[in-house]
């Protein structure tokens, strides 16, 4: 089980926002009218993407209220899952997948260049504010390992001199764009004729 | 070796684009009314006759799964739930469906609902695949656009609606009844069996769960016949499957190939063998991380399907296999798997939740030849603890990979880990939890 730890510092007020509300009225309609805790889940991800990346104990109150179930049911939701965060992270919010997959084809490589260019240890915010890291459990990119996860976006094929270039472009907030870093197409083997007897690069 | 015109996932790789129009130019879509119009005991025995296997790990017979249904709709509605909460070590194959090939999944879906009168169907997808996600959610619109799912899906007659539910990052929602916890906005953990899903399932009603792959084969299995499918491959073996070949091998890929393809072949043909060549090979952990690896005098072998996995006290799971060669520590390895599922136990029972940790630790010090020899009988001790006293599969998950290594490496181990046990040395070493069985036994 993994350990998650609520900030210390917590926003007074939380509310969503209108478009959020919106959003959220959307999404109950995917639940039958008697199960609306079922929209806890992606409740908890609105009001993370509206607060910076993270879920203030506040926005669990709300949600509760929100949905009409209590806090402790939110609570420990947001407490179970590991991709909602409850403390600040960076704009730039690192995920480094260093399951068995991704280790033995050298994801420790891009934990140490995380270690050195962002910060010693993992959840700490960068120098200048804008990035964070952590190692995290498989990503399910396996034959593009190694990889990370930078946000939404899956980085794939990478090296250690590759990580140290995204990592860079990510401090400077010009970041580099996602997928592979071998130049090949997906998860296509590299020296194969497809079906169309072209070549993948 | 499988043939290009028998190959199910045309657009594995997208060569040919994911969009609807594109993928109405490979047959998706194509006599679906027609499908349907033949009824569900049609649709069922079809499925029954291709003996399509579940892709999801455990392998079981999907036509038969979907006749557990209840026949007749009762008061409570039912539900088809698919499972994309792709979190095996190993496996990445249903991302590739979902961003290349998500019109197979749809029009599956389809046929699947009105196989089991279901007419919601709710697409659980991990968190981490966002990407995915929302290109699923497109190619949703884009089939509701064409009417081939909404009110009167496809011209049918049955009213079909498909959501999707994005998951936060818990390997354990990929057990079924874990997922439909989680579905419901509960933790993610596993309920007791019975009784099973395909009658108390999400929100106390009958429910079929799925895994992606296999809803995806099922359009193309009844548009070419049951019999098609079982001629591929072997016999209970049947039909076509992705394999997603990691680790130290040339080119990683995934690969669409029949069932019961000798391993080798996979290994060199496909994903241009192993680093260092095939002499070079340590282990290979055949069906994602959860089932036993197999030593070299196996893989030379050994063929991957189900039944011959099963034989040789392994599994086919979900087909991820991950090739180790000379050049990787077993040990640190597999210690980063128990580290795995140490990380990812829910927590509900106890022998896994403590249990995982004691295999991490006590491999962890192995790796760093730190372990003693009663620390290895004490670690098989453990494995066996778990196996079998947990609510979900889960506990055999941790446990078994941890069996297949003693079982195969016990030599490798016990050179490595020949220290006398602490008590008899007086070896400093920092505190351990299990320190007090040491003492008793040395006592």
């Amino acid at each position: 089980m993994s350990l998650k730890k609520v900030h210390d510092i917590q926003p007074k007020n939380f509310i969503f926002l209108d478009k959020n509300i919106k959003l959220a009225e959307n999404i109950l309609k995917k639940y039958p009218d008697k199960n609306k805790k079922s929209a806890v889940m992606p409740f908890l991800y609105l009001a993370q993407k509206q607060n910076n990346n993270w879920i203030p104990l506040e926005a669990m109150k709300y949600i509760a209220k929100y949905l009409s179930i209590s806090y402790i049911n939110v609570y420990e939701v947001a407490t179970f899952y590991t991709m909602y965060n409850l403390a600040p992270v960076g704009k730039y919010f690192i995920q480094v997948c260093t399951t068995s997959p991704c280790l033995i084809r050298g994801a420790d490589k891009l934990v140490k260049a995380c270690k050195e260019k962002i910060s010693p240890n993992e959840k700490e915010i960068s120098k200048n504010g804008s990035c964070s890291w952590m190692e995290v459990e498989c990503l399910g990119a396996c034959v593009n390992a190694p990889m990370l996860q930078v946000n939404e976006d899956y980085y794939e094929d990478l090296d250690e001199k590759t990580t140290r270039e995204i990592l860079d472009s990510l401090i400077n907030d010009k970041p580099l764009g996602p997928g592979s870093y071998k130049g090949r197409k997906s998860s296509a083997p590299i020296k194969k004729n497809n079906l169309n007897g072209e070549k993948h690069a | 070796m499988l043939e290009d015109k028998d190959k199910i996932f045309k657009n594995l790789y997208n060569d040919f684009g994911w969009e609807i129009e594109k993928s109405l130019q490979r047959d998706d879509w194509k006599d679906t009314k027609k499908i349907i119009s033949k009824g569900r005991e049609w649709i069922i025995n079809e499925v029954k006759s291709s003996e399509l296997r579940g892709r999801g790990g455990a392998g079981f017979s999907t036509g038969l799964k979907w006749s557990f249904a209840p026949k007749e709709l009762g008061s409570r509605p039912h539900y088809l739930v698919i499972n994309a909460d792709e979190s095996e070590p190993g496996t990445c194959k249903d991302r590739d469906i979902l961003r290349f090939e998500p019109q197979k999944l749809i029009e599956g879906c389809l046929i699947a609902g009105y196989a089991v009168n279901a007419h919601v169907c709710y697409i659980y997808i991990r968190g981490e695949y966002f990407n995915e996600g929302n290109r699923l959610q497109d190619a949703i619109n884009q089939a509701y656009e064409k009417s081939y799912i909404g009110k009167n899906a496809c011209g049918s007659g049955w009213d079909f609606d498909i959501h999707i539910h994005f998951g936060a990052g818990a390997y354990i929602c990929g057990e079924e009844t874990a997922l439909l916890e989680s579905i419901e906005g509960n933790k993610g953990q596993p309920r007791l069996k019975p009784p099973f899903p395909a009658l108390v399932g999400l929100y106390g009603c009958p429910t079929i769960v799925n895994n992606v792959e296999t809803i995806a084969v099922v359009p193309t299995i009844l548009r070419r016949s049951g019999k098609w499918f079982a001629s591929i491959g072997k016999p209970k073996n049947t039909g076509t499957k992705i394999f997603c070949i990691s680790g130290n091998v040339n080119s990683p890929c995934n690969v669409e190939e029949e069932m019961g393809i000798p391993l080798k072949d996979l290994i060199e043909k496909h994903a241009g063998g192993v680093i260092g060549g095939w002499e070079n090979l340590q282990a290979v952990i055949p069906g994602g991380s959860s089932m036993p690896l197999l030593p070299k005098k196996i893989c030379d072998t050994i063929t991957m399907d189900f039944d011959s996995l099963i034989a040789n006290k392994s599994g086919l799971g979900t087909a991820g296999i991950v090739v180790i060669n000379k050049d990787q520590d077993i040990l640190v390895f597999m210690a980063r798997i128990a580290r795995f599922y140490k990380h990812e136990s829910c927590g509900q029972c106890t022998p896994c939740r403590e249990g995982s940790g004691w295999m991490w630790r006590i491999l962890d010090r192995a790796a760093k030849g730190n372990a003693t020899h009663s620390d290895i009988n004490l670690l098989s001790d453990v494995t066996k603890q778990i196996e079998g006293h947990t609510i979900c599969a889960f506990g055999e998950g941790s446990a078994w990979p941890v069996q297949g290594l003693l079982r195969h490496f016990r030599k490798e181990i016990d050179r490595r880990c020949s220290n006398d046990p602490i008590i008899k040395k007086k070896k400093k070493i920092p505190y351990l939890v299990d320190q007090h069985l040491l003492e008793n036994e040395n006592a």
